[in-house]
């Protein structure tokens, strides 16, 4: 036996110090840089910032820093009111995307086993295509002259066109749309792992589908509506096309407004700021999400 | 089961609505005026469009290799290597990409090729080259995701038993190691491949005049309000997912 534990593969250490030299190159370092132009003044050049480090005469260092730029955007209403809605709007996606996504979950879990796979390919086949296409398609839908709108004129339900583009629903909706497969793939994975025969001993003993519901399988996917739940709400916070494209003017979200300083406005070490400021609030959710992760994937390693 | 249908719905009407409203004869509006293919035409006269299907075709291709080959190192480590140093830093470092939102990886990455420029004095061209690292640096969360998985189900045993007929490590990971992952590997290159076509957002950021890539030009057309020739575009890509996913379909179900 033990001449046979000797001969397991050793992965060899090199293999980890690629990837790792890239991560840290190109997403570590990037954020220490992104820190350092927010902590600089704005001028008027290229690249759009005052050197933060410059030699002075005598040769020694001097450093300048300032925190003009985050007193702006906190003392600013525009970028506070921005985080917020920011945050109202991938809540209530990622809430909706649990209510939509649920239930076709466990449709696919309860299925027989030969439709499982063809189900999912189905909820993973529009996320093929295009993502910009997809927003674009409520436009079509949502318009003063869209779909709906000319639907409901021809029925004589309304009598002029709704406002359905260009508001914070608008872009809730688009949100839930786009986002509804990552909601759905941690959902059935937990789902799936309930046995049967869980949910039949819950009914022997009496319990009432709502009550099996509640107290045996919501627990048992807990893990899975967590990562969903992540998994929608975190990259929708920082969303840039949807409330582009779908929530108008009156919808503030962080993405946007860091779009706008940054090509519009050319103020670099705002949109900076505002960057750093978004990833304050973002890094413990990651760090759960993180957490969460390598803890399920040695779980499934060990069962 | 009802519900399900309609969560269905509400992930194909929309989709519907695209291919549907292709052939309209009108410009813009839900009203019908006729069934038309003009603007799937006036699609193959758009030069810029084909240059920017070009070009995005390019990037996604070199992404997705890099991204399969540093990301299948990557959850190598992972799933073989228990302890090594910095390796907290680094699971996060592999999993934090799959949630940061794309604006921030995209300026970061933006103000990092600008730094370098300033630091090293040298001149770095903005374009397909900085995409495709840009894009690369997004993908290997999700090859990682996927290659890992299959690494952790296979069986060690394998390789072990390779090993103890007098086969080389190298040559174990060629003839047993390698054909036994290739499908998630496959399944990884895709997955990479359509990040990449699809991405808008760190695209804009990091590439420069010229490089535009499909994703940005159909931004544009959006803003522009060209939106006959846009679903006729959508027709298109949606025919050429479909088509692939059932052919996939098809030879995996005749394989078994």
């Amino acid at each position: 036996m033990k001449g046979l534990r000797l001969s397991i593969v050793r992965s060899p250490l090199w293999i980890v110090v690629l990837p790792y030299i890239w991560l840290v190159l190109f997403f570590l370092i990037p954020f220490l840089i992104v820190l350092k132009i927010s902590l600089s003044e704005f001028v008027i050049a290229l690249p759009p910032y005052d050197q933060m480090f410059t030699w002075t005469s005598e040769g020694a260092l001097s450093i300048k820093a300032t925190f003009e730029n985050y007193k702006f955007i906190l003392q600013d209403s525009l970028y506070v009111w921005a985080y917020f809605d920011s945050i109202k709007i991938a809540a209530s996606g990622a809430l909706l995307c649990l209510a939509i996504g649920y239930p076709i979950a466990y449709g696919i879990s309860k299925s027989p086993e030969k439709y499982r796979l063809p189900l999912l390919l189905l909820v993973i086949l529009p996320f093929w295509t295009s993502f910009l296409l997809r927003v674009f398609s409520w436009m079509g839908i949502l318009g003063p002259s869209g779909i709906l709108n000319t639907l409901l004129l021809y029925w004589g339900i309304i009598e002029s066109p709704l406002h359905l583009l260009n508001n914070t629903y608008a872009a809730v909706l688009g949100i839930t749309y786009c986002y509804l497969p990552f909601m759905i793939f941690p959902l059935y994975v937990s789902l799936e792992k309930i046995k049967p025969s869980v949910i039949e001993a819950s009914y022997d003993l009496g319990a009432k589908p709502l009550q099996t519901f509640l107290s045996v399988i919501l627990p048992l996917s807990w893990p899975g509506v967590v990562a969903g739940c992540m998994l929608v709400a975190i990259p929708a916070t920082g969303e840039f096309v949807i409330p582009e494209l779908l929530g108008g003017t009156e919808t503030l979200m962080i993405g946007k407004q860091l779009w706008i300083e940054f090509f519009n406005n050319r103020d670099w070490p705002v949109a900076a700021s505002l960057t750093i400021l978004t990833l304050v609030f973002l890094i413990t959710p990651i760090l759960i999400f993180q957490r969460f992760e390598e803890r399920e994937v040695t779980h499934e390693f060990e069962a | 089961m009802f519900f399900m249908v309609l969560g269905y719905a509400f992930l194909y009407l929309p989709i519907i609505s695209l291919v549907v409203y292709s052939f309209n004869d009108s410009y813009g509006g839900a009203v019908w005026e006729g069934f038309s293919l003009k603007w799937y035409g006036a699609l193959f006269h758009n030069n810029r469009l084909i240059e920017a299907t070009l070009t995005s075709l390019q990037v996604a291709t070199y992404s997705a290799t890099l991204a399969v080959l540093l990301g299948t190192l990557a959850a190598a480590a992972l799933v073989r290597i228990k302890r090594f140093r910095g390796r907290t830093i680094f699971s996060v470092l592999t999993a934090a990409p799959l949630v940061m939102p794309e604006i921030i990886t995209g300026l970061s990455l933006l103000l990092l090729f600008v730094a370098f420029q300033d630091m090293l004095g040298i001149n770095i061209h903005r374009g397909i080259g900085t995409v495709v690292i840009a894009h690369t640096t997004l993908c290997i969360a999700y090859v990682i995701i996927i290659v890992r998985t299959r690494l952790g189900d296979m069986d060690r045993s394998l390789e072990e038993a390779a090993l103890d007929l007098g086969a080389k490590p190298l040559k174990v990971f060629l003839t047993v190691t390698l054909p036994i992952i290739s499908p998630a590997l496959l399944s990884a290159w895709l997955l990479a491949f359509a990040l990449s076509m699809d991405d808008l957002v760190i695209a804009s950021f990091t590439t420069g005049p010229g490089s535009s890539t499909l994703p940005m030009l159909i931004f544009a057309s959006i803003r522009f309000n060209m939106t006959p020739e846009i679903n006729a575009l959508a027709t298109i890509i949606i025919s050429f997912v479909a088509v692939s996913v059932l052919l996939a379909g098809y030879l995996l179900h005749r394989r078994k």
